[in-house]
């Protein structure tokens, strides 16, 4: 049996590779991927410490976060395409609209 | 042997998501995050979460990134020139403020011992019998998420339709 300690370790190292590309991308939808890899890891760790304590709940907060995830993928990529219909652009420098 | 898949499953999925973050072209970015994806069901697996894994191959690795593959071709983003990364600064800063995070995350781990590993029927906490009965079950906190889980992907479906469309 691997330790569970291994697989928190590379559960923090993807979280932090998203966290990089969250930092460094201009593209949206580049960005989106990096939190979708942010939500993986944490799913992995989540499922590593059920494993670990013998229960089922970490699975149970898995499946939630999958679905928060598909809603939030569905919202935000539409979010993107009318941007991009009303900007032409969707590099993320240019959308300030927001910005104080 | 475990050991062994573990190692090389780490290496494929970590070199997979640093090619996704380095990579200009962002279709090649969302093909190198289906192996991440992959990798993370199969580790699934190995966790001895069954149900997981297909949902993960399922909805992670089917719908999200079909999704992700048709914004990028409908925006026609596909051409790297369109979004030239700016600013030389950036990069080498987000790999510092990475590496503090990391840091962070193994300073917080090393103060926190987990208790030894609790002996578990390790073939059967993952099958859809075992999900199902826990999730539907009265005794356990989870049906009311999951009856709220319904109205937050109907607010999903009309959200998104409200925002692709042109005239609402």
């Amino acid at each position: 049996m691997v330790p569970t300690s291994y697989y928190m370790t590379l559960s923090g190292i993807l979280f932090t590779i998203g966290v990089i590309g969250v930092l460094v991308k201009r593209n949206p939808i580049v960005i989106f991927m990096c939190i979708e890899l942010m939500l993986n890891a944490a799913n992995l760790s989540f499922i590593a410490l059920g494993r670990h304590f013998g229960q089922v709940n970490g699975q149970m907060y898995v499946i939630f976060a999958l679905s928060v995830a598909a809603a939030e993928v569905s919202v935000g990529l539409g979010i993107i395409i009318a941007i991009f219909r009303s900007k032409e652009t969707i590099n993320i420098d240019e959308v300030n609209l927001m910005k104080f | 042997m475990p050991l062994v898949v573990f190692w090389i499953l780490a290496l494929l999925s970590v070199g997979a998501a640093i090619l996704m973050v380095v990579n200009v072209n962002p279709v090649r970015s969302a093909l190198f995050l289906v192996t991440t994806f992959l990798c993370v069901a199969v580790f699934y697996i190995t966790l001895s979460a069954q149900f997981i894994a297909a949902v993960q191959v399922i909805v992670y690795a089917g719908a999200i990134m079909v999704l992700f593959l048709f914004v990028i071709m409908l925006l026609n983003l596909g051409a790297p020139e369109a979004l030239r990364e700016r600013g030389r600064l950036q990069m080498p800063v987000a790999v510092v403020l990475g590496l503090a995070f990391i840091a962070a995350l193994a300073g917080s781990q090393s103060l926190v011992t987990l208790p030894p590993a609790r002996p578990v029927d390790l073939a059967n906490i993952g099958t859809v019998e075992t999900n199902g009965l826990s999730l539907f079950a009265p005794q356990q906190p989870w049906l009311f998420p999951f009856e709220a889980t319904s109205i937050l992907l109907l607010v999903a479906v009309v959200g998104a339709i409200i925002m692709a469309k042109r005239r609402v």
